[in-house]
């Protein structure tokens, strides 16, 4: 430490001493609006928002900055604290991150999903840093009895004339200074940046590469039982009895019963739907033990209405529905059926995607202990709060009744935004009365998804005499019942090519479902991307078009004044960006090569990418690299984390389109493991080349956009070398040789 | 049944069924959770770890074969983080969600004690075991190649050159 110091700074700094022993220091927090995306309404009704980040100052000038978000692979845990820490004016050097619990009293939008961080916290973080250092400062100023105006800081000190003083000489007199508004402290000029921007790597590196404990599932508390939870194989199906006694005399197994809760099955005010579960658990003193007593198990089921349901029938299903009327019209414009029955030429074509699960590789698992009617977790969940409302109602107990500390988590991809296995656990530790781990097997996991629904689109295009496209029809066969879509299996009425087109309709029938879905990275863009970027291909074909002019033609063709549901000038731009990073059109590719190209915007972020695929003659694939382009916007805050979310989500893409089918049969998951729900591995990756336009728009996400263009890519690419149209995947399932 | 080795360096004993797999024995009896459990079938190479040397899948692995050989983890690669593969995986920022990365660095570094130079293809070929649902090949293979330059420098010029003599 330096400085001149007072006998009352003394006594201040003893004190912070001994608080930073314990844990404290200084502590701040700020309030602040939701800014961006929920507009100065949320802003002015946030007015009374609690603390939402902390920062905490040691005498050595370390910043703990607590990172709020649950980590799911995303960055967020080193992308949040960069934003603070830039603001707060801290090398990052001199920057701990910890992972906050949940707490809403604390922290808003403590959620994984939707590529949401980028855009909900870019600027409110950036507030909570500035208004630190606006306080650090303003303890300077006192102290050197000058205006804070006439200091200045950076790199953790502040200065004025030739006087300095630490961050952590001046933290405990800064948490006595009364915080700044938030909403009108200064930010940097961007030119000024010093962490954001930069390459960062992850905070948690270190211990991932040694092995250190850090995910849900490597949770231990003391006295803690391992549990495992047998469901019907039959979604939805219930317990009506089992030899229980059997299984408790196996070796290592202390307790087995069936949960069957009566607890409120309201649904859950958020998007995200869970049922209550319904089963028979396991406990004892080893997770393997327990899992090996589960070959003991006879249970009878109550298999119910799901036992009829499978995926040959909803095939056959959706294809006798499409040659009847649609059941609703979810978008109209123009005169789609009148345009069709007068275009120069007119296209049809049946496309289908399968079910798929999400695979993420930490299975699920949640460790609970529930004492004096109060709950505590250790969960890898990307929606505690939506987790701890439907706990609470499961459990008959109150909110604050229950602590939910975040892991990180072993992959999300979605999955983790369902809570399923945190009832179990919660459900099972009441029951068994000691802490509880629950760890479910890779079958588990594969089974009893929340599955990214299947789909069937049954389209017509219509071309006029310059090969322009004037007609899109798309008969949308999906799954739910009544008005309502079964999660993740609706459609945007807006999707593109509406608003590009003059006549166009988009209708929809809907097959009851039994079997649970929900959100996969890029939901419902991971497969209507497939469908629309294919069947356009088709259309430029049939016009005698280039498939990449003809899109750039496509995206100029909104009429002047339309409301579209993105920028077309964007999209134009990373079209044109990978067009020549991809060499289209200009490099001589050798027989049985080709490039395919399609762009989809989701989440906020535009991508245009382009596949170059060898197909053998014998129909043996081989993907031979990827070029994308995308837009989020004028700030990349961790260019190493952009670049690599960019190259996983592409080929996420890839393993999905290439080889991933989950089906149903008598109600029952076929797939069960890595064998037979194949994910990509090393040997199928090929090079992934990512360029971006900095464009000046706010900054946005990129956990999910740059997935959806893949597939169709890589099936036009295939096109172009075989003249065969992939209108179904996974395209392990077709035989692509050709003479 | 006490089953004895040697893990990470030192002599163990452990009293389990022989027939537990040894990723179990590690996570759940000796507390190490740096080996992780994917599948459970030797699909996802989460497990991986070393016997005498060499890479083996430790969830299909009956803790009785373990007996009398030397077992190696992720804890036990290096004592500071500085093998020349977890080097590289800091510096080239490998991980996304980090699940599978110490699987993959024990695949890695196996690969370079047998083959210290080894090309994209060898890579592929020795790490189509290991799963990484994030997808994150691109930088394993960039990282692979990192650490065989890391593990082939002067070993005055750099801390982390010591940890390489291992490979």
């Amino acid at each position: 430490m330096t400085g001149a110091d007072k006998a009352g700074n003394l006594s201040r700094r003893g004190f912070l001493h001994v608080t930073a022993l314990a844990g404290g220091g200084m502590l701040l927090g700020a309030r602040f609006p939701l800014n961006g995306a929920r507009g100065a309404a949320a802003a002015t009704a946030d007015a009374e928002a609690t603390l939402n980040a902390f920062i905490r100052l040691t005498p050595d000038g370390t910043a703990t900055i607590m990172a709020q978000n649950p980590e799911i692979g995303q960055g967020v845990k080193t992308m949040l604290p960069m934003l603070i820490a830039e603001e707060l004016d801290i090398p990052w050097r001199q920057v701990r991150v910890e992972q906050a619990d949940f707490d809403a009293t604390k922290y808003r939008g403590q959620m994984a999903g939707g590529s949401m961080a980028t855009p909900m916290h870019y600027e409110s973080m950036r507030r909570v840093g500035a208004a630190a250092r606006a306080m650090l400062v303003a303890a300077a100023a006192k102290e050197w009895k000058t205006r804070p105006e006439k200091c200045t800081a950076g790199a953790g000190v502040v200065r004025f004339r030739n006087k300095s003083l630490s961050y952590g000489e001046l933290a405990s007199a800064a948490a006595e200074v009364e915080p700044p508004n938030p909403r009108t402290v200064p930010l940097k000029d961007p030119k000024d940046f010093q962490i954001i921007g930069q390459a960062i790597p992850g905070v948690d590196n270190p211990k991932i590469v040694t092995g250190k404990p850090l995910f849900g599932i490597d949770v231990s508390v003391p006295g803690m039982k391992y549990a495992v939870f047998e469901k019907c194989r039959v979604h939805g199906g219930k317990v009506r009895s089992a030899n229980l006694d059997a299984v408790k005399a196996s070796p290592g197994v202390t307790d087995a019963f069936v949960v069957e809760p009566t607890g409120s099955a309201a649904p859950s005010p958020s998007i995200f739907q869970v049922g209550l579960p319904n089963g028979i658990a396991i406990v004892g003193d080893s997770w393997w033990l327990v899992n090996e007593a589960r070959s003991k198990l006879e249970v009878t089921w109550d298999e119910g209405p799901t036992a009829s349901q499978s995926t040959a029938a909803f095939d056959r299903q959706a294809e006798e529905l499409s040659k009847q009327a649609p059941e609703q019209d979810l978008g109209n414009d123009g005169d789609a059926a009148g345009a069709l029955a007068s275009a120069a030429k007119t296209l049809e074509a049946a496309y289908r995607y399968p079910f798929l699960a999400h695979a993420p590789l930490e299975p699920q698992n949640t460790t609970a202990h529930f004492h004096d009617g109060e709950l505590e977790m250790w969960a890898p969940i990307q929606t505690p709060q939506f987790a701890r409302g439907d706990l609470a109602k499961a459990l008959g107990i109150p909110e604050d009744g229950i602590t939910i500390h975040l892991t990180r988590m072993g992959g999300g991809f979605g999955r983790r935004l369902y809570w399923d296995y945190m009832l179990e656990a919660a459900l099972i530790a009441r029951q068994a009365e000691v802490p509880v781990k629950l760890v479910w097997t890779r079958e588990d996991d594969t089974r009893f998804d929340y599955f990214r629904p299947g789909g069937y689109h049954f389209l017509q295009g219509g071309l006029d005499d310059s090969g322009n496209l004037v007609a899109w029809r798309d008969h949308f066969v999906s799954f739910g019942e009544g008005p309502r879509f079964a999660p993740s299996a609706e459609m945007a009425r807006n999707e593109f090519p509406q608003a590009f087109v003059p006549n166009f309709a988009l209708q929809a029938s809907k097959m009851p479902l039994g079997i649970p879905t929900g959100a996969l990275r890029a939901p419902t863009s991971n497969a209507i991307s497939f469908v629309v970027q294919s069947f356009i291909d088709e259309l430029a074909a049939e016009a005698g078009k280039d498939p990449l002019q003809f899109r750039l033609d496509l995206l100029d063709a909104a009429a002047p004044g339309t409301r579209t549901s993105f920028d077309a000038g964007r999209m134009k731009a990373v079209l044109e960006l990978v067009r020549d990073k991809s060499g289209w059109g200009k490099v001589d590719l050798p027989e049985g090569t080709g490039q395919g190209v399609a762009f989809h915007f989701s989440h906020r972020g535009y991508f245009a990418e382009v596949v170059q695929a060898a197909v053998s003659r014998e129909g043996e694939l081989g993907v031979e690299k990827i070029w994308i382009a995308g837009d989020v916007g004028r700030q990349l805050v961790n260019p190493s984390n952009a670049v690599n979310q960019v190259q996983g989500a592409a080929l996420d893409g890839l393993g999905q389109a290439l080889d991933q089918e989950i089906t149903f049969e008598g109600g029952r998951t076929n797939e069960s493991n890595f064998h037979n729900f194949k994910l990509l591995r090393i040997d199928q990756a090929p090079p992934v080349e990512v360029h971006f336009v900095i464009s000046d728009n706010q900054p946005t996400g990129l956990g999910e956009p740059a997935l959806p263009p893949v597939p169709p890519a890589l099936c036009n690419a295939i096109f172009s070398v075989t003249g065969k149209r992939i209108r179904s995947l996974p395209i392990s399932r077709h035989d692509l040789s050709w003479a | 049944m006490a089953i004895a080795f040697t893990l990470n360096g030192k002599p163990t004993t452990v009293d389990v069924p022989p027939e537990m797999p040894l990723l179990w024995v590690l996570r759940d009896e000796l507390d190490l959770k740096g080996t992780k459990f994917g599948c459970g079938r030797s699909f996802c190479g989460a497990c991986t770890v070393h016997v005498d040397g060499e890479p083996q899948r430790s969830c299909r692995m009956a803790v009785s074969r373990a007996r009398g050989r030397e077992i190696t983890t992720i804890e036990g690669l290096s004592e500071d983080g500085a093998h020349p593969v977890q080097a590289a995986w800091q510096e080239i920022d490998v991980p996304q969600c980090g699940y599978c990365q110490a699987g993959q660095i024990m695949s890695a570094s196996a690969l370079l004690a047998s083959n210290p130079q080894p090309t994209d293809s060898d890579i592929d070929e020795a790490m189509s075991g290991n799963i990484c649902r994030c997808a994150t090949y691109t930088r394993i293979r960039a990282a692979i190649h990192r650490a065989a330059d890391l593990a082939q420098a002067p070993p005055t010029s750099h801390e982390t050159a010591t940890g390489g003599s291992e490979a």
